[in-house]
């Protein structure tokens, strides 16, 4: 095991390495810059933004220093908002995108995975056809046609939850809800092939010949097998759900990392593109990490030899 | 089955539905919302669209910076929130001289900044001086160029002291400005954030006097003169003020604070409104107008905004080189047909490159429908140079739907009227303006937005060589007459000048002004000494709220 946490860590190195040079040369290559804007700035006034944040050196100085900053864990200033650092703007942001990441997780997990388990159980049956076609307009179901579709039944008509905003938990349900849908759907789906499959499973059969209980096969000798695929999902979808948000972020007005990683390429905002790519790219290394770890946990097949 | 039985009897219901409801009462207990809490705490809740990129008058730029800062900060002058003609701000008086070219404002003694400090004509000359100097790279500091000498400076020709820029502190209380030229509106001129004042020791001690992203912008730093000071900024989230009792004219203020919530997608903005969390939002979307406009008569808002939607075309390249060619593109859109049948928001169709009515100025008409003409037009051009039809020409845009709209209905006027293939394209907004910055399209999208509420604002941008005239024309003789509209100091000199301004835009057509903007905005009934004004500023010291009486 540690061998594993120890050579992933390894691995992670040059992989965010080149994940921070290809970004640095993307931005840096895409047409327009940070200081262009409708009104005609002077050429000297230009000059003087550029030489402001270092954008008058050649390239690789650029490059080196980006690189040394990074190293001191520095990501510098944004340039889009001067006044404010990087690491202070992920700092604020990121536990809002991670209460919202976490709170569909939980809401994705508690009804995807009881829905596919009753799904495999009663297979090709109404209660398998039922919660199929919901989960597969679940996936279909674009995000910003859920979320209004939520805010107008338990908003503006039950009156139950405020329509946007983030001031307390009764403004975290509704897109947690629209957030985590989506992946239910899919955790269901999941579940129910990897369900399918292990009940399918000689070992399984001789607990039904030994007497076992429902609840007992699906309990205790099933569900682990048949939730490999759910957790080897989970890493990403969790990755997914903190950054994936920026739609959500915008429909209900919450101040998360997922409009700052957007935005910050429309605005040609070089350090705070590097700094949510690079902060996003740690945490799905480490994510995967875990799943790994929880996979080796589970499955003994999948612990390295 | 049997499974599934089990699960169910398993579960107590009767406590799981319990459970439930009260977990759904304590996450949903309705609070009041801020529209209705607002009367007795005095909140205004304001959508403010985008964040500020800055909230230092000096490098800020945008509208919304513009709300921000006229909360924190006071010029010389303010506005009348009618008409926005100057009032007396920190100055409580001023004199003109003859020619007027000379002002010397009298400053208030009681004016305070939010720390208790005295305001005075050396915060001012400081302010002047930071936002010229150089090495600040102020984007906004040709606001400042009307004063003597400004230019010089700025440019880093010679020093403050060579230069001798044209304004002093006479005493601590009187401050003279001298200007390059009388400019009729300079007072007005004066409400624009780049003329606001900065506390110098708060500058000083963030050694931010030409660096810029220092941190005295931050709430408990920043010091300012205004009716509020800032007390919260969470970033993409809220941004609070409340009410400066150092103001020199706090008995006026009525409001205790203003939230302003930068929120950017219209949809969100308008649900925020009628959910009770917003008084007035910063935008409408084009496609809601029909909806609110039954379901909220009275809070939905058309209000006149100076500003002119055009199209620039590319003077570099055939065929726009050939003024036939413009002017058959021009003549061949019906205005009326796309305020009316395409946009449907209130807006007016632009048949001047200047809003009529801009500071007196009414311009007469110049862009006209007129598609025989442009038939003519076209014909001939086409004779001239052997060709049956002009190659397909490319028409860029920066991407939304609105512009898109536009775009598609010109393009059929086009079709049907001269027989011209058009290609649409869309660009991501940096992309479209470095592309039109680099002269590298045929015909694009436009627009712009006033200043001030003089023609000037508009007619200086067709200058020969000016950075945003962008189309590659240039004519002496506009030149010439918008030199004298600058220069002289009698009112029917310059509406003279600046008409043949505008004869010359339309009789040369490098642009195609198109229709003039509207500000649509949701208002809450309770928002009162809030008036529509041409530049959208509302002075917030004037604004109070009010419970409507019942009917």
């Amino acid at each position: 095991m540690i061998r594993l946490v120890v050579s992933r860590f390894l691995q992670a190195i040059p992989t965010l390495w080149v994940i921070a040079t290809l970004t640095f040369l993307m931005t840096r290559y895409a047409p327009g810059g940070p200081f262009d804007s409708e009104k005609a700035i002077p050429e000297e006034i230009k000059i003087k933004l550029q030489s402001h944040f270092g954008l008058d050196q050649p390239l690789l100085n650029q490059y080196m220093l980006y690189l040394k900053n990074l190293l001191q864990g520095d990501l510098g200033p944004s340039f889009k908002y001067p006044e404010w650092e990087v690491s202070e703007l992920i700092a604020t942001a990121f536990p809002v995108s991670l209460t919202l990441g976490v709170l569909s997780l939980v809401f994705a997990i508690i009804i995807g995975i009881p829905a596919g388990m009753i799904a495999a159980l009663r297979k090709n049956t109404w209660v398998d056809y039922l919660p199929m076609s919901l989960s597969m307009a679940g996936i279909c179901l674009p995000t910003f046609v859920l979320g209004p579709l939520l805010i107008y039944v338990f908003s503006s008509h039950l009156g139950i939850f405020p329509p946007l905003g983030w001031d307390g938990p009764s403004n975290w349900v509704l897109p947690s809800l629209t957030l985590g849908l989506f992946y239910a759907a899919y955790i269901a789906r999941l579940t129910r092939a990897g369900m399918l499959e292990t009940l399918a499973q000689d070992y399984i059969r001789t607990a039904c010949a030994k007497g076992a209980s429902s609840w007992r096969i699906l309990f205790k000798h099933a569900s682990w097998g048949g939730l490999l695929p759910v957790i080897t999902f989970l890493g990403p979808a969790f990755a997914g759900l903190i950054s994936g948000s920026f739609v959500i972020e915008s429909i209900f007005f919450i101040p998360g990392l997922g409009k700052f990683f957007v935005t910050a390429a429309f605005n040609r905002d070089y350090t705070m593109v590097l700094g949510t790519v690079l902060f996003y790219a740690t945490l799905i290394i480490f994510l995967n990490l875990l799943v790994d770890i929880l996979q080796a946990w589970i499955d003994p097949k999948a612990r390295p030899q | 089955m049997h499974l599934l039985k089990q699960i169910l009897r398993s579960l107590n219901r009767t406590r799981f539905f319990s459970i439930g409801t009260l977990l759904l009462l304590f996450l949903g207990c309705s609070r009041p919302s801020n529209v209705e809490t607002a009367l007795e705490e005095k909140l205004l809740h304001f959508g403010l669209g985008a964040e500020p990129q800055h909230l230092d008058p000096h490098l800020a730029t945008s509208v919304a910076a513009h709300n921000i800062l006229s909360a924190l900060l006071e010029g010389l002058v303010t506005e009348d929130p009618k008409d926005l003609k100057p009032r007396p701000g920190t100055a409580k008086s001023w004199d003109i001289s003859k020619d007027g070219k000379t002002y010397v404002f009298n400053l208030r003694e009681n004016a305070q900044w939010s720390n208790g400090d005295r305001v005075t004509a050396h915060d001012f000359v400081y302010s002047f001086r930071r936002m010229l100097n150089p090495n600040l790279g102020a984007q906004y500091a040709s606001m400042l160029y009307p004063l003597k000498n400004a230019l010089a400076y700025h440019q880093g020709e010679k020093s403050w002291q060579e230069a001798n820029v044209g304004v002093k502190a006479l005493d601590d209380h009187s401050l003279e400005i001298t200007l390059e030229n009388p400019i009729p509106y300079f007072l007005e001129l004066l409400n624009h954030f780049s003329w606001f004042p900065v506390h110098r020791p708060t500058i000083e001690k963030f050694n931010a006097y030409e660096k810029i992203g220092t941190a005295w912008t931050k709430p408990n730093n920043f010091v300012g003169n205004g009716p509020f000071r800032l007390t919260k900024h969470h970033i993409n989230s809220v941004i609070e003020v409340h009410k400066n009792e150092h103001y020199w004219d706090a008995k006026t203020v009525q409001l205790q604070g203003i939230c302003f919530y930068p929120i950017e997608a219209a949809y969100t903005e308008e649900r925020a409104y009628r959910s009770g969390f917003l008084h007035l939002t910063q935008s409408v979307s084009a496609d809601r107008v029909d909806f609110l406009k039954e379901k909220y008569p009275d809070e939905l808002h058309f209000e006149p905004y100076l500003g002119t939607y055009f199209y620039r075309f590319n003077l570099k390249n055939p065929p726009f080189d050939d003024r036939r060619v413009r002017q058959a593109f021009c003549l061949s859109i019906d205005r009326k047909k796309l305020v009316d049948k395409v946009l449907k928001g209130g807006q007016s169709p632009a048949t001047t490159f200047t809003p009529p009515g801009t500071g007196g100025f009414h311009p007469t008409a110049g862009f006209r429908y007129d598609p025989d003409t442009a038939k003519g037009l076209l014909n001939s051009y086409l004779k001239e140079k052997g060709m049956d039809k002009l190659p397909p020409i490319e028409l860029t845009y920066n991407t939304s739907e609105g512009h898109k709209k536009v775009a598609e209905a010109l393009h059929g006027m086009w079709k049907e009227t001269l027989g011209v293939e058009i290609h649409l394209l869309n660009m991501e907004w940096k992309v479209f303006l470095s592309t039109v910055a680099n002269g590298e399209f045929s015909l694009a999208r436009a627009g712009w937005i006033g200043d001030y509420i003089d023609p000037h604002t508009f007619l200086q941008m067709w200058r020969t060589g000016e950075g945003l005239n962008m189309t590659g024309w240039g004519n002496k003789n506009y030149d010439q007459a918008l030199q004298k509209a600058e220069t002289s100091n009698s009112v029917d000199e310059r509406w003279k000048n600046f008409q043949t301004c505008e004869d010359l835009l339309a009789a040369e057509a490098p642009i195609l002004p198109l229709y003039f903007y509207v500000h649509l905005t949701l208002r809450h009934p309770t928002v009162k000494g809030w008036y529509p004004t041409l530049l959208d500023h509302h002075p917030y010291k004037y604004v109070y709220l009010e419970k409507e009486e019942a009917e």
